[in-house]
C-alpha cells in the first residue's frame, strides 16, 4: 500500500501543476458565486462545496475525479492506484489540430495523463477499489489510456478482494484513436470476467453524461446500477436520435428517471446518499468473502 | 462478365467502357458489323482498369465498396456455404429483429450456429431488416443463439455487416447499450469456437456486439470503424463532407487493421470488388472459414476462451506501426 502511495505521488507531482494555481482563481471574487443551470441561482460556492456540488434545486453538477474520490470514501482518505502508461496517439491523428496537441491540452487543463483516476480505500469502513471517469478530459472519452486505466484498477480489486466501483461519465469513444478505443469496449468486458470468475461485486454510478461505447460495454456491465439525479444516459446522443426519428424527444427523455422506470437502472441516488448506498450494498455481496 | 447496376463514383471510367461495349454488342447483332476484334480490346481495357482501379483504392473509397447495394450479404453467405440452413428468429421477450439474422445450419458437415447482420437488397426488403441497423432485440436474439452454441457444443459463425446500432427512441427504451453490451460479454464468454467476417461495414458498437471472436476475418475491400466517417468528420470537422478525411485518418482498412493487431486475417476479393464476382468470393471465404475452424478445433473451451482473452487483451499494447 506504501508503495503505492509513494509511486502514485510520484506519478502526480510530475503532472499536477501546483495546485495554487487553482486555488488562487477559486478565491477570487469572480468566482465566488456559481450559477446553477437549472434555476439560474447565484450559489455561494462554499456553501456548493459544502452540498457536494448540488445546487439548492438538486441539480449534480459535474464534479471532477480527485473530487469525486475524496467525497466518497471515508474522511477523503484514499490511496492512488497506479495506472500504466500506453502508447500515445497510435494512429498519428490529426483533425484540424494534431491529436497530440489535444492531449497536451487536455492535461494543462486537467492536471492527469487521461480521464481515468481509481484509488483503493474504505467506503463507511467497507474496503472498495474505485475508479472514476472523468468528463473534464476531453469529454471522459474511452481510449487506450481509459482502458488500460479500467482493466489495472479491476486487477488490483481482483487481486485484493476488493469490490469495484466504477463512476461513469463519457461522450463515447475517443474518435482519435480508431478502432483501438472500439476495442477497449471488448477489453473491458474481459477485466470485468476475472472479477465475476471470483465472485466479486462490480457496482456502476452511472454520472452526467454517460453514452456511447461507454454505456454500452462496462456502464451497463454491473451487479448493481446506481444513477445521480438527473444525468443523461444513453447509447445514441439525443441530437442523432432526433435527427433519425425526425421527431421531438419526450421531456425526461434518457434521464437517470426514465432509465430507472425503463428497468436498466436499480436505484437514483442522490448524491449526499452514493457512499451510504455503496456501503449498504457491498456489506451484503462482499459477506462470503468475509466469512 | 455482366454489366452490374451500380456504379460508384470512381468506376465511371469502367461504366463507360462497359456501356460502350453494350453498344457495340447492339450494333454486332442488328447489322451483322466485324466488331469481335473492338469488343475484345474493349473488355480487356474494362479489366486493365477495373484491376488499377481496385489496386489503388484509397480508405474512402473502400468504404464505398463496402456499402456496395450488390455486395453478398449474409444471406447470400448463408445460401452458399450453408446446407439445412434453419432460421430462427425472436428475442422470447419483445419481438424478432430481422436486422440480425441467424439460426442453425451445416457447414461442410458440421452443425453450427450462424448469424449475421442483413441490410436487404430492395426497398421493401430494406425496410424489412432496418438497413442492417439492430435494435435491442437484435443482440438479445444474437445472445439466445450464442447461449445455444454453448449449450449444444457448436461453433458460432458470425457476418458482420451494419452501418452501426439502431439510433431510435424505441431501442434506447429498450436497452439498446445494455444489449450491445451483454451480447459483446456472451461472445467472450463462449466455450466454443466463434469466427467473424466482417463482410461490409463494421460499424462500431453495433459490429462488436457480434465481433468478439477467437478469429476476425475482413474482406479485403471491407471497413470497420469506431464511427462512420461521416460521423466522425461531422464532429471533428462539422462537416460531414469531409468523410474522405476521416476516412483516412481512421484507419478503417482491413489492411491497416491486420497491421493494428485488431483482425486475424483477410479474405482476398476480386478485382473489381465482391459485387463483381460474389460466388468467388464466398467460395474462398468458405475455404479460409473452414480452415479456421479446424485451427480453432484443437482448442478445448477453457483454451478458447483463453485465446480470446489474451488476443483482445493484447490489442494495442504491442503496436508495430
Amino acid at each position: 500500500m506504501s508503495k503505492d502511495k509513494a509511486r502514485s505521488d510520484g506519478w502526480l507531482s510530475r503532472l499536477v501543476r501546483p495546485g495554487v494555481k487553482a486555488e488562487t482563481k477559486r478565491d477570487t471574487p469572480d468566482n465566488l458565486w456559481v450559477k446553477c443551470p437549472v434555476s439560474g441561482e447565484m450559489v455561494y460556492r462554499p456553501d456548493l462545496e459544502a452540498a457536494l456540488w448540488v445546487t439548492p434545486a438538486g441539480h449534480h453538477m459535474r464534479i471532477d475525479a480527485i473530487k469525486r474520490l475524496s467525497v466518497t470514501f471515508d474522511d477523503g482518505n484514499y490511496t492512488l492506484i497506479d495506472l500504466p502508461d500506453v502508447a500515445e496517439d497510435p494512429l498519428t491523428f490529426t483533425d484540424d489540430k494534431p491529436y497530440e496537441a489535444r492531449l497536451k491540452a487536455a492535461r494543462n487543463k486537467v492536471g492527469r495523463k487521461d480521464t481515468m483516476l481509481a484509488g483503493h480505500g474504505e467506503i463507511q469502513g467497507e474496503r472498495a477499489v474505485v475508479l472514476v471517469q472523468d468528463f473534464s478530459f476531453m469529454g471522459g472519452s474511452l481510449g487506450m489510456a481509459a482502458g488500460e486505466a479500467f482493466i489495472a484498477a479491476a486487477t488490483h480489486a481482483h487481486d485484493h478482494n476488493m469490490p469495484f466501483v466504477v463512476f461513469t461519465a463519457a461522450g463515447g469513444a475517443r474518435m482519435q484513436e480508431g478502432i483501438l478505443s472500439l476495442m477497449q469496449m471488448p477489453r473491458t468486458t474481459l477485466a470485468l470476467q476475472m472479477l465475476k470468475d471470483k465472485g466479486l461485486p462490480y457496482i456502476v454510478v452511472l454520472t452526467d453524461p454517460t453514452t456511447g461505447g461507454v454505456t454500452a460495454s462496462y456502464a451497463m456491465l454491473g451487479d448493481v446500477h446506481l444513477a445521480e439525479p438527473g444525468a443523461l444516459i444513453g447509447f445514441a446522443g439525443p441530437r442523432v436520435i432526433e435527427q433519425t426519428i425526425r421527431e421531438k424527444l419526450p421531456p425526461g427523455f434518457q434521464r437517470s428517471e426514465y432509465l430507472l422506470e425503463k428497468g436498466m437502472v436499480d436505484r437514483v441516488v442522490p448524491r449526499a446518499e452514493l457512499s451510504e448506498t455503496l456501503a449498504k450494498i457491498i456489506r451484503v455481496l462482499m459477506s462470503a468473502h468475509k466469512a | 462478365m455482366s454489366a452490374h447496376k451500380t456504379y460508384l463514383d470512381f468506376e465511371k471510367p469502367i461504366a463507360e467502357l462497359e456501356a460502350k461495349i453494350e453498344e457495340l454488342e447492339a450494333l454486332s447483332e442488328g447489322s451483322g458489323a466485324e466488331v469481335g476484334d473492338d469488343i475484345k480490346n474493349l473488355r480487356k481495357r474494362v479489366q486493365d482498369a477495373r484491376a488499377k482501379a481496385y489496386a489503388g483504392l484509397t480508405p474512402w473509397q473502400k468504404a464505398q465498396v463496402a456499402r456496395h447495394p450488390e455486395r453478398p450479404h449474409v444471406v447470400d453467405y448463408i445460401r452458399v456455404l450453408i446446407d439445412d440452413f434453419v432460421e430462427l428468429r425472436g428475442d422470447r421477450g419483445f419481438s424478432d429483429d430481422q436486422a440480425i439474422v441467424g439460426g442453425l445450419g451445416q457447414f461442410r458437415g458440421q452443425g453450427v450456429v450462424i448469424m449475421g447482420h442483413e441490410k436487404g437488397t430492395d426497398t421493401s426488403s430494406r425496410l424489412k431488416h432496418n438497413f442492417g441497423m439492430a435494435r435491442p432485440e437484435g443482440y438479445r436474439k444474437a445472445i439466445r443463439l450464442m447461449d445455444m452454441a454453448e449449450r449444444f457444443s457448436l461453433p458460432v459463425i458470425s457476418f458482420v455487416d451494419t452501418p452501426g446500432a439502431y439510433p431510435g427512441l424505441g431501442a434506447e427504451e429498450r436497452g439498446q447499450a445494455e444489449a450491445i453490451a451483454r451480447s459483446t460479454e456472451r461472445c467472450l464468454t463462449l466455450g466454443v469456437p466463434m469466427i467473424s467476417i466482417i463482410t461490409g461495414e463494421g460499424g462500431s458498437g453495433g459490429a462488436i456486439a457480434i465481433a468478439a471472436a477467437n478469429s476476425v476475418l475482413m474482406l479485403e475491400h471491407s471497413v470497420y470503424s469506431v464511427i462512420s466517417p461521416e460521423g466522425c468528420a461531422s464532429i471533428l470537422w462539422r462537416d460531414s463532407a469531409r468523410a474522405a478525411d476521416a476516412a483516412e485518418a481512421m484507419r478503417i482498412t482491413a489492411q491497416d487493421l491486420h497491421k493494428l493487431g485488431v483482425i486475424d486475417g483477410i479474405i482476398p476479393e476480386p478485382a473489381g470488388g465482391a459485387h463483381s464476382a460474389p460466388n468467388d468470393v464466398m467460395d474462398v471465404a468458405g475455404e479460409i472459414l473452414a480452415k479456421t475452424l479446424g485451427d480453432l478445433s484443437a482448442l478445448d473451451a477453457e483454451g478458447l476462451k483463453a485465446q480470446r482473452r489474451d488476443k483482445f487483451l493484447k490489442i494495442g499494447r504491442v503496436l508495430d506501426i
